[in-house]
């Protein structure tokens, strides 16, 4: 198969609120960073994939109505609903179509200005759940318990992962919410639906983030150091809650397996150097952890506990902070990629991890308790 | 980044309540299933010829096997909790003041789990495992509300 390439990455400064910005004009913010960062003009993207959410914009057709700001007008556009990761896999297939050279790939969203809890509840059936008032966070804590339960995972071994991921969120200046915290504090945060706790939950941020896909030909007329697409596949489980394992990710694991046999890679945790995967909740982290091969099933704790995972660990997860320093929902997986590539290109400043890094994972999802994810294998080569 | 410009101007912020009307229509299998609910206090499954198993609430096809689904068939009002979430906050959609419960339940004689709300009076007795019974809705509308909750199996 012919290759394709990330040439250019940008993003805005995530917060609680942009009040500066409409949503469109944010979106501009990242598109001119990541064209900046490609070193090309408007003119040399040829399409344009647009990732939003109709509900969390307060508006249908949310994609067309961030076209401008995605230098859309006269060109070929279609979008995605769902995560940023999703977005870049069209991106990566328009080019590689050969009907394309170059996509542009947006996300985004403004959680500041609407309600979480309204617009995730509408995430379920209407007919048959909805009523229940069941909303991301409580659902989400349903696959918490049913994950510590089934293994044994203790509340303090997923605090670590807040403790982490929110240390490590206070050296990127991109995120939202740095804080230095310790297991106790985790601990003690106000319970919000059991076991899940204030700083076990990300916080909702407004955000956007674009990326530019180019074809092999294309990406190396414009890039010196161009982060090839080595791997990409993504699954999907059941709908209903109750239909489904909660205590595993069958959908992710079948994901990896198919990234990692793309971009053929035997061991995952020797041939990766960084990982950047969705950590909306703490206890995802050391699950989807389980679902890519990190760890055995059920050895999430122990692998959070033993410091592999840490910045300076053998297999540093979330050093940009992950979703816990910010979480612009749609755009957080198309963030991931954007840390990944900072990482890959050695342009990660305070990120940085202390050692070369050849090959990055990243990880996005979309449905309630990670119906659907999305791997990506990124390489330096 | 910042509040810079509002030294000298105004941020306007534009307040909306989307409201949209939808008449969302069951079909045949969600509404017989919501008016054995409702008029016999009865939960239905429906069974999957290729994988046997008994899907519940009762729907039209199998996910999993991507055939239609066959027979009927009634499950307890009766299972166990096989995890669940004490909710410590209110949010404008949830059907009942926190402090409550919701458990995914594995009804007997289903092979879904069942999600609904738990309530007990002490929530920090909830136990994955609990033995867990229905509590019908006085006024049965025909929705997944006219189960009004699940309480534990007493002894």
């Amino acid at each position: 198969m012919d290759k394709a390439a990330i040439v250019g990455v940008g993003q805005t400064k995530h917060a609680a609120r942009r009040k500066e910005v409409s949503y469109g004009e944010m979106v501009y913010e990242a598109v001119i960073a990541a064209l900046e960062d490609a070193g090309i003009g408007m003119d040399d993207i040829d399409n344009v994939i647009t990732t939003s959410n109709d509900f969390w914009d307060g508006r249908t057709i949310s994609c067309m109505a961030t076209s401008d700001a995605s230098g859309v007008p006269g060109k070929n556009t279609s979008c995605v609903e769902g995560d940023g990761t999703f977005g870049a896999f069209y991106g990566m297939t328009r080019v590689l179509s050969g009907s394309y050279d170059t996509t542009l790939v947006t996300a985004y969203s403004k959680g500041s200005e609407g309600v979480s809890p309204i617009i995730s509840n509408a995430a379920f059936d209407p007919i048959l759940s909805r009523e229940l008032g069941l909303d991301m966070v409580s659902a989400c804590a349903l696959q918490a318990r049913s994950y510590m339960d089934r293994y044994g995972i203790t509340e303090e071994e997923i605090a670590q992962v807040s403790v982490k991921n929110h240390g490590n969120a206070l050296h990127n200046p991109n995120a939202h919410m740095g804080l230095d915290l310790t297991v106790e504090d985790v601990m003690q945060s106000r319970q919000v639906a059991s076991p899940l706790k204030l700083y076990d939950i990300s916080p909702i941020s407004d955000g956007a983030c674009a990326i530019v896909i180019a074809n092999e030909k294309r990406a190396k007329q414009i890039s010196n150091q161009p982060v090839w697409l080595n791997g990409v596949s993504f699954c999907a489980d059941a709908y209903s809650l109750g239909d489904r394992d909660l205590f595993e990710c069958q959908a992710l694991e079948k994901a990896a397996r198919g990234a990692y046999k793309m971009a053929g890679i035997q061991d995952p945790t020797k041939e990766i150097d960084i990982a950047e995967i969705y950590d909306a909740f703490s206890y995802q982290e050391l699950l989807w952890s389980e679902g890519l091969g990190f760890c055995e099933k059920g050895a999430g704790g122990k692998l959070v506990t033993s410091g592999a995972t840490a910045k300076d660990g053998s297999l540093p997860i979330n050093p940009s902070g992950g979703l816990m320093g910010a979480h612009p929902v749609i755009a957080a997986g198309l963030i991931r990629m954007v840390e990944a590539v900072y990482q890959l290109r050695g342009e990660a400043g305070e990120t940085q991890v202390n050692k070369q890094v050849n090959t990055a994972l990243v990880q996005g999802l979309n449905g309630v308790c990670g119906q659907s994810h999305c791997v990506w294998i990124l390489g330096r080569d | 980044m910042g509040d810079y410009w509002t030294t000298d101007t105004e941020s306007i912020v534009l307040n909306s309540g989307i409201k949209v009307p939808y008449a969302w229509q069951a079909g045949e299998t969600a509404s017989r299933f919501l008016v054995q609910l409702r008029d016999e206090k009865k939960i239905w499954g429906k069974r999957c010829p290729k994988c046997q198993k008994v899907l519940v609430p009762a729907r039209k096809s199998c996910g999993f096997c991507f055939v239609e689904t066959s027979d009927w068939v009634a499950v307890a009002n009766q299972g166990v909790v096989q995890t669940y979430t004490v909710v410590a906050r209110d949010t404008p959609v949830q059907p009942v003041k926190a402090p409550f419960a919701y458990a995914v339940i594995l009804l007997d004689g289903a092979d879904t789990g069942f999600v609904h709300i738990l309530q007990l009076e002490d929530p920090q007795k909830i136990k994955t495992g609990m033995r867990v019974q229905a509590v019908w809705a006085e006024n049965r509308k025909g929705s997944i509300l006219d189960i009004s909750h699940f309480i534990p199996v007493e002894g």
